[in-house]
């Protein structure tokens, strides 16, 4: 609802490293540069030139001459001075702007370069909100300074020490009371902007709040409907919207009383200065031109201070978002010290790389003595061991919570081991390139995630260099065919939105045949069908066998249905393998499984 | 213009404090315009009567003014923040509340997201705008109006030099804003689609990692970033050229008045003081005059943001609430009477075709079919979350759209397929369903719901804290809370749209069984992907593409049905062998 007010923790560096984004443009900030200190000192200059033009023309009301000569060649020099300045503040923005949008394209590109690097922890651990404001507001705000704010501070330097300058070299006494005036001032403006720093933060957590109760109930909409809440709600952000009302107009109080104070400031240093100024003339201490320009520089001088000390927000404002921004850049990436490569060698063939040689890949995953925690207190998965040969199927049963995701998330290493290690033909997954590992292991999520665009550039995702006629197989095999071809425009249907347009079985066809079409030797189904109805499901089984066939299969599911075939089935409970073996050895058992098969235990 | 009258009514009881605001600001540029005048006064008698103390008295008068003006400036400050925020808050509630009574079709046209943005960004930038307007678009006129006046009584034949020059400014100004205005508007639209690609990744991270896309997705980022960079270049390569055009103008007055004025003080025509005073009110009214198109650039980008606001506030509710009807529901049957629907509002694809089908109160009734048969828009039917587009779905006998819509939802207790909960304890969250719940009644449904031991496991039981969407619970915990929730409005009707699917089978056996128990006459319409959820069923309902494929209970189906038969093939099959 408004912009953030955050303090920077470290001005300097931030600084510098903001710099070093400008520095491939540094031969035009250096143009810059110069133009600004031109085009501040050519309005000083300009002013300082009314000085003659008064004092001639009076003296020639004095002296009765009608030689206008000398004023204009003084009205041409000054117009002179005048282009001169238009010219360097076109310059400036001209040259500011392109480098600006230049910088602020490539922060941005490498921002989310760095982002798609990161481990998938830094995206479990932070809301999307969060991550998208690097994108949007502390971008804004840096834009902001970038083009405005540094600008105006720096040009407005130059016009205050040039205008200083000018009035101390006119008269240095009146000068000096001036500046004792202005530092008053400029105290005053300074303690109330300490204070504001006060109703700034209590607005942010106003905002903070408001917005969260927004979000959170525009998104429960169904049911706030259902259960008739709309007046509650609707009294309830009243609530909120009070309390940010209120925090709000003192903050904005106490950030804008400044401008009046300031800005008359400068009237009451050009009444101060015409009658000092005027008496001096009464004494022969100076002459009217002197005032006349005097009294030009009186009006200009609390301008840049003004100007200075609105930009400060600003400008601490978009340090802060800098250093977010930084922060996001400098999260270590995911590491890869992967030494073994993989690689696609045909239609279901992989082999690893050695040198020039191929080593086609079997698909043996093996968990030895594997513990986890993402915590480092909690252990997820505790001393779990188990294999899979090549082409086998193993299936994970067990409550939330008891680990089945977690392992998926070992094997293609979204997280690594702390304890113990995991084993892909052989070789520890931790020396496998990160890339050609993942590529290797096909995933089908129990929340589909689509992408904008068409269905056949979704499919295609799987694999980029999929043609056309391989994403249709692909599609055909997983039963996707029928249902896309009665799309309006068949395969060439733009999905939005996450694919809202489709149900949700739908969506997880499309997208077991983006796993198809990625042709893995090892494939995770982590309640992959969990969303499809089981006839849907029967009809896909063929599909999904034909898939499976050949290839090392994980599955997790929550209805045992879909897991009676595996060649293993573990159940998990509290990061332990209770019972393992295949679907009849476990009835046999008589243990859990059998337990949530006959329905007498329930997961959660 | 409509949107911005229809915005404004939203300043009420505010409209004081802006008009005090207007007041102030007018004071403060009255005052200010006097103090030139006293200043040229200050010099001239000052300088030709040599007379010093008439110098500080005049000196003395213009500090009074500034301080005058200084004074109406800071309390038009304050009146304005309060103003402009009272503002804001008044349409945050407009909004909140717009969408609060929206119908899920209104919704589905904004999206949520963007609505989100409409409460905040746009609120925003309307009320920085107001603000802005209360302290600027009165002041600024005035400015200049008193200004001109005033360097008109000095010397009219040098403000004739206003006159050349300002027409060509104003022409100049509202060229770069023509311009600039669709560049910046397709600019706006560029940068929402790179913002909405980072948050399609950001939500899909999982999937661009597991099939390793980074690349894929950076390039495409890339391209949308340049996108907004050659865009944004675009539009601000003209907007940049008002600030030279600006100070150009400045600047050629001053060239104007000084070179004619320093003529005139020559032969007497004009006194120093007076062309001092004069370049002063030049730069009040070039100031005025560069605040009110900064001002107009200002309304025309907030324009965007005021139309956002427009649409949705003028957005009429699809469905009428009917808060008015006093029709009570009777009891809990429900018909359907050749029902037609479709999101779209149009014949094509329609979602359901012909449905007829009535429901006596008390009956159980399941639902199956395939996904998108059309299951979950046939319940939503019936709490009028949409509204049927052709033929006539009834409540205890009357048609949905007599009731009111809180008499009506309050009568059926509905547990969706997406569920959720809010911040808060899952107490607070029960009474979503009953707000005067006493804690037996709660306890009670958690209970039916299978929900109680869980909760009671936790260390704070009742008031533990869900976190933002109910993220401290499973899938299976948040289903069964949901479903609690669902029972303590103690419901004529009850939905459950495939809500114990993280459910396991032994507990959503004991759910049913205590629904039979606790709720006998309450009418029970159950979605489910497992038979086993709908076999004991009164009846069962067989979609399929939107159509009534087949009604029954669980042996007719089986002996008749092929679906029915093939679902139950598929899941019973493996069970045999």
């Amino acid at each position: 609802m408004a912009k953030g007010f955050s303090k920077p923790k470290n001005v300097g560096k931030t600084f510098a490293r903001l710099f070093g984004y400008l520095r491939p443009h540094i031969g035009a900030l250096l143009v810059v540069a110069v133009l600004l200190v031109v085009n501040s000192l050519s309005g000083v200059l300009g002013t300082y030139l009314l000085k003659p033009i008064f004092n001639i023309a009076s003296d020639m009301f004095k002296t009765g001459s009608r030689d206008f000569g000398p004023i204009f060649r003084s009205i041409f020099l000054l117009a002179l001075v005048y282009v001169v300045g238009v010219t360097a503040n076109y310059g400036v923005n001209r040259l500011l702007m392109k480098m600006n949008i230049q910088v602020l394209y490539e922060i941005r590109c490498e921002m989310y370069e760095h982002l798609e690097k990161l481990p998938l922890k830094y995206f479990d651990s932070r809301t999307h909100g969060e991550i998208m404001s690097r994108f949007t507001n502390d971008t804004d705000t840096l834009r902001e300074m970038l083009s405005n704010a540094l600008p105006n501070m720096i040009s407005s330097s130059v016009t205050l020490l040039g205008v200083l300058v000018a009035m101390f070299l006119m008269n240095w006494k009146l000068t000096l009371l001036v500046l004792g005036i202005l530092l008053v001032m400029t105290m005053l403006v300074g303690r109330l902007t300490g204070l504001s720093a006060k109703y700034f933060r209590a607005r942010q957590a106003a905002i903070a709040a408001a917005s969260g109760y927004v979000e959170e109930h525009f998104e429960g909409q169904r049911e706030v409907k259902v259960f008739c809440h709309e007046q509650k709600v609707k009294s309830e952000f009243g609530q909120l919207a009070q309390n940010l009302k209120d925090a709000a107009a003192k903050a904005n109080s106490y950030g804008m009383i400044l401008m009046p104070i300031m800005g008359n400031t400068s009237y009451i240093l050009f009444a101060v200065s015409a009658m000092s100024g005027t008496s001096l003339i009464i004494r022969g201490l100076m002459d009217i031109g002197t005032l006349a320009a005097y009294l030009q520089y009186s009006k200009q001088i609390a301008r840049p201070i003004n100007m200075i000390s609105q930009q400060v927000t600003s400008v601490l404002n978009a340090l802060a978002g800098a250093e977010r921004i930084f922060d996001l850049m400098d999260t270590p990436v995911e590491v890869d010290e992967g030494k073994f490569r993989l690689e696609r060698v045909g239609k279901e063939q992989w082999a690893w790389v050695r040198g020039e040689e191929r080593i086609p890949l079997r698909g043996d995953v093996r968990f030895d003595h594997v513990t986890f925690s993402y915590d480092g207190k909690v252990d997820v998965l505790k001393d779990l061991s188990l294999y899979a040969k090549p082409g086998q199927k193993i299936a994970f049963v067990g409550s939330t919570g008891a680990g089945k995701t977690t392992i998926t998330n070992l094997i293609n290493r979204f997280y690594d081991v702390q304890q113990g290690s995991i084993t892909y033909d052989g070789i520890n997954v931790k020396d496998i390139r990160k890339d050609d590992l993942r590529r290797s292991l096909g995933m089908v999520l129990q929340d589909t995630h689509l992408f904008t665009g068409t269905v056949m550039e979704n499919i295609r995702y799987g694999r980029l260099d999929a043609t056309d006629e391989e994403c249709v197989a692909a599609a055909k095999r997983s039963n996707a065919h029928f249902f896309i071809s009665h799309l309006p425009e068949g395969y060439n249907t733009v999905l939005t939105a996450d694919g809202a347009n489709l149900s949700q079985g739908q969506r997880q066809l499309i997208a077991i045949a983006r796993a198809a079409v990625a042709d893995p030797p090892v494939l995770i189904l982590d309640e992959a069908t969990s969303s499809i109805d089981t006839r849907t499901e029967a009809h896909i089984e063929k599909g999904m066998d034909e898939l499976m066939k050949g290839r090392t299969v994980f599955v997790i599911a929550h209805r045992l249905s879909t897991v009676r075939n595996a060649n293993a089935i573990m159940v998990l409970e509290h990061g332990e393998i209770i019972e393992r073996g295949d679907h009849r050895d476990l009835l046999d058992q008589k243990g859990r499984y059998y337990q949530l098969y006959t329905g007498m235990f329930e997961l959660s | 213009m409509k949107t911005i009258r229809r915005l404004l009514g939203y300043v009420g009881k505010y409209k004081y404090p802006a008009f005090l605001t207007i007041a102030c600001m007018i004071g403060e540029v009255v005052f200010e315009v006097l103090i030139p005048k006293y200043m040229a006064l200050l010099i001239d008698n000052g300088i030709s009567l040599g007379d010093t103390a008439y110098v500080y008295r005049m000196g003395g008068v213009m500090i009074l003014l500034t301080l005058g003006a200084m004074a109406l400036g800071m309390l038009g400050v304050i009146f304005g923040a309060r103003s402009s925020t009272g503002f804001a808050m008044n349409l945050q509630n407009a909004v909140f509340g717009a969408v609060e009574d929206f119908s899920f079709k209104n919704t589905d046209k904004f999206t949520t997201p963007s609505l989100i943005t409409r409460m905040t960004n746009d609120i925003t930038n309307v009320q920085q705008a107001f603000q802005m307007t209360i302290r600027m678009a009165m002041r600024s006129p005035a400015q200049l109006i008193l200004a001109t006046f005033m360097a008109i009584r000095i010397s009219g034949r040098l403000s004739l030099v206003l006159l050349c020059v300002l027409p060509v400014l104003a022409i100049g100004l509202a060229l770069i804003a023509k311009i600039t205005y669709p560049r910046f508007i397709a600019m706006l639209h560029r940068y929402d689609d790179m913002n909405a690609s980072t948050q399609e990744n950001l939500i899909a991270i999982r999937v661009v990692k597991a099939f390793v896309r980074g690349d894929y997705e950076t390039k495409k980022f890339k391209k949308s970033a340049s996108d907004v960079r050659d865009a944004q270049f675009n539009a601000e390569k003209i907007l940049i050229l008002n600030g030279p055009l600006m100070t150009l103008t400045m600047y050629a007055c001053i060239l104007a008045v000084v070179g004619i004025g320093s003529t005139h003080i020559a032969v007497g025509r004009m006194t120093s003081g007076e062309l001092i005073s004069f370049i002063s009110y030049i730069s009040s009214i070039l100031i005025s005059l560069m605040m009110l198109s900064m001002y107009f650039m200002m309304i025309i980008m907030s324009s965007a943001s005021a139309k956002r606001l427009g649409e949705v506030l003028e957005e009429v509710p699809d469905i009428d609430e009917n808060r008015s009807s006093t029709v009570r529901v009777k009891d809990g049957s429900i018909d359907f009477d050749h029902v037609n629907f479709s999101y779209s509002g149009s014949d094509e694809n329609p979602t359901l075709t012909d449905i007829n089908l009535h429901i006596q109160s008390g009956e159980t009734i399941g639902v199956i079919g395939g996904s998108g048969s059309g299951k979950t828009s046939l319940v939503q039917l019936i709490p009028r979350l949409y509204e049927a587009t052709a033929g006539a779905v009834k409540v205890g006998g009357v048609n949905v759209k007599k009731y009111s819509s809180d008499e009506l939802r309050g009568a059926i207790g509905m547990v969706l397929q997406k569920n959720v909960l809010f911040s808060g304890t899952i107490r607070e969250n029960l009474k979503w369903g009953d707000p005067n719940a006493t804690d037996e009644e709660i306890e009670s449904a958690c209970k039916v719901a299978c929900a109680h031991d869980f909760i009671m496991s936790f260390p704070k039981g009742y008031d533990t804290d869900l976190g933002q969407g109910g993220v401290n619970v499973s899938g299976g915990q948040k289903q069964r809370l949901c479903i609690a929730r669902a029972l303590l409005k103690k419901p004529k009707i009850l939905i459950l749209d495939d809500s114990t699917s993280a459910v396991d089978t032994a507990t959503d056996a004991a759910i049913r069984e205590a629904f039979r128990t606790v709720c006998p006459d309450t009418t029970k319409i159950i979605i489910a992907q497992r038979l086993n959820s709908v076999m004991e069923a009164d009846r069962i309902v067989v979609l399929d593409e939107g159509r009534i494929n087949d009604v029954g209970t669980h042996e007719e189906l089986l002996a008749r049905n092929l679906i029915y038969q093939e679902v139950y093939e598929s899941q019973m099959r493996k069970e045999v062998a």
